[in-house]
């Protein structure tokens, strides 16, 4: 009978996360101000990609939502957790229709990170890091995808210079507890233990904001960001 | 017995006393000048020669600080007036290398690179430079970013000897030219004329043109080297900073000479055997018909 203890302890643990990380901290992400007004793209110089859009595309620089909510925010714990190892599961980075999905992808450092061409024209991935390294490499259609992984917590704006209404971002962190915000502006990172976070909210190309939360214990934390945005 | 404890007395206050000073020195007020960091000794090894950064010091103030600048940042006085920019060596990113993209050069790309001067910039061939000292400015330059001291140099790409010009080849060449669409930017001519020539901007933002291979009668005007070999490396390693990506994943080694040889056909003022080729072919490059089973079927059979 002292044997079976451990193994319901064990049962436990696998059957009901909540119960032993309890805490989630979540909320919304809005903005005040006037977002800069996105433009429609022109993509007749790619057939190939115009035609597999029935409206034009929008740039993606400011993506809002009802109710003042804003889009392609990364929430994530920038002090607090332990710097948990990469997932052993790529992220993965699809060009479709010339456009990158999805606009904004977070990773953990030494993460891989697969680059899929899913086009039928060439493409060039273009990374501009600065603190990791850059590089740039070309992808024509039907080729395998392009394995990478980053070494250092970085904001890598990505290009294509071919094609350059083209534009993403890779958002390398040196945590596992992000989430991006859709079109409603919520986010949520559960399965936090107990302590004392920092969380940051990152937009594009460079704004920043930092709160600070302490979980004590099975419970959800309410936290909203607000972004000043200008039209311009 | 009591000398032991004495002793042990000693070390013991002794080490209480090493402690108390260290943490004073912690925590001491932070004024006045610092001392200047201690500079970063780098070596660079071209073939024989070993250069050493504390030995260019001097040349680097006299010829290379007025654009690239004391921090080596491409920021020196001159920076402003120049387009393009000079070359930030704190980002560690080079054009012309034989490594990978992504890696640092050899130190002998740096070299060739001083050497050679850049066309259409304001960088000159430093032949003026002795050897040793150019190889002295290129273990400088590895001062300039802790990459130098993190990693080491990329591996140059293996080039296999080159095949025989053929009409085959050069017309292989454009083939792979229109496929791997090289013509969205150089132009389907090669004068750089392509359709998103216009947009083009480096790594800092600054505009940039896709080379012109049809302008100019020679091949001086090629940035990272002009034989045949150094038309192989830039396409496959890529021109890091810029626009133009590495085609080291997609192009197999004797494409690539294929390649070679069909760009030096766009150079239509220039005298070589890739256009004596051509030329003996009735100046036409025929259709290429791949015969590997990666290319589509032709509906009608081609001829």
């Amino acid at each position: 009978m002292r044997s079976s203890k451990p193994c319901i302890a064990v049962l436990t643990a696998l059957l009901s996360p909540a119960l032993m990380f309890g805490g989630t901290i979540s909320g919304k992400v809005t903005y005040t101000g006037t977002p800069a007004k996105q433009k429609p793209i022109d993509m007749s110089k790619e057939p190939s990609c115009a035609k597999q859009h029935a409206t034009p595309v929008m740039t993606e620089g400011v993506v809002t939502g009802a109710n003042n909510a804003l889009a392609n925010v990364v929430v994530y714990i920038s002090a607090g957790a332990d710097d948990a190892n990469a997932p052993a599961q790529a992220v993965t980075f699809t060009q479709k229709g010339c456009q990158y999905g999805p606009h904004v992808l977070p990773m953990h450092t030494g993460q891989e990170l697969d680059v899929v061409n899913d086009d039928q024209t060439s493409h060039n991935i273009h990374p501009l890091a600065k603190v990791n390294r850059e590089w740039n490499k070309s992808q024509p259609p039907g080729t395998p995808p392009i394995k990478d992984k980053w070494d250092q917590p970085e904001f890598i704006e990505v290009k294509c210079n071919i094609h350059p209404w083209m534009h993403g971002w890779f958002v390398v962190l040196k945590t596992n507890h992000y989430a991006v915000t859709g079109d409603n502006g919520s986010f949520t990172l559960p399965n936090l233990p107990p302590g004392k976070y920092t969380v940051t909210a990152w937009h594009e190309p460079d704004a920043k904001q930092t709160q600070e939360v302490t979980i004590t214990g099975n419970e959800t934390k309410s936290l909203d960001f607000s972004f000043a945005l200008k039209p311009y | 017995m009591r000398d032991t404890n004495k002793i042990r007395f000693f070390l013991a206050t002794l080490g209480f006393a090493a402690a108390v000073s260290f943490a004073v020195a912690q925590d001491a007020p932070d004024v006045g000048p610092h001392p200047p960091a201690p500079p970063v000794l780098m070596e660079s090894h071209i073939g024989h020669l070993v250069g050493h950064s504390q030995d260019a010091k001097t040349d680097y103030r006299r010829y290379c600080v007025g654009c690239h600048g004391e921090l080596g940042d491409g920021n020196g006085e001159n920076a402003v007036w120049l387009d393009p920019k000079p070359r930030n060596f704190t980002l560690a990113t080079f054009k012309c290398r034989s490594t990978l993209t992504g890696t640092l050069p050899t130190d002998e790309d740096l070299y060739n690179s001083i050497g050679r001067g850049f066309t259409n910039s304001n960088m000159p061939i430093w032949n003026t430079l002795s050897n040793q000292q150019r190889a002295d400015l290129v273990a400088m330059i590895k001062t300039f970013s802790p990459r130098w001291q993190k990693e080491k140099a990329g591996d140059p790409i293996k080039i296999p000897a080159e095949p025989p010009v053929t009409i085959e080849s050069i017309a292989h060449g454009k083939a792979l030219f229109t496929k791997l669409e090289c013509w969205k930017c150089h132009g389907p001519q090669g004068k750089g004329d392509g359709p998103s020539a216009a947009t083009l901007t480096d790594s800092q933002d600054q505009p940039i043109r896709p080379y012109n291979f049809a302008a100019g009668k020679d091949d001086s005007r090629f940035k990272c080297g002009s034989t045949n070999q150094d038309i192989y490396k830039i396409f496959m390693t890529g021109v890091d900073g810029t626009p133009m990506p590495s085609f080291a994943d997609t192009i197999q080694p004797n494409d690539a000479w294929d390649l070679v040889h069909f760009l030096r056909t766009l150079q239509v003022h220039r005298h070589g055997k890739e256009n004596d080729v051509l030329k003996a072919a009735g100046g036409k490059i025929p259709d290429y018909h791949d015969k590997s089973s990666d290319a589509p079927a032709q509906p009608n059979g081609g001829n």
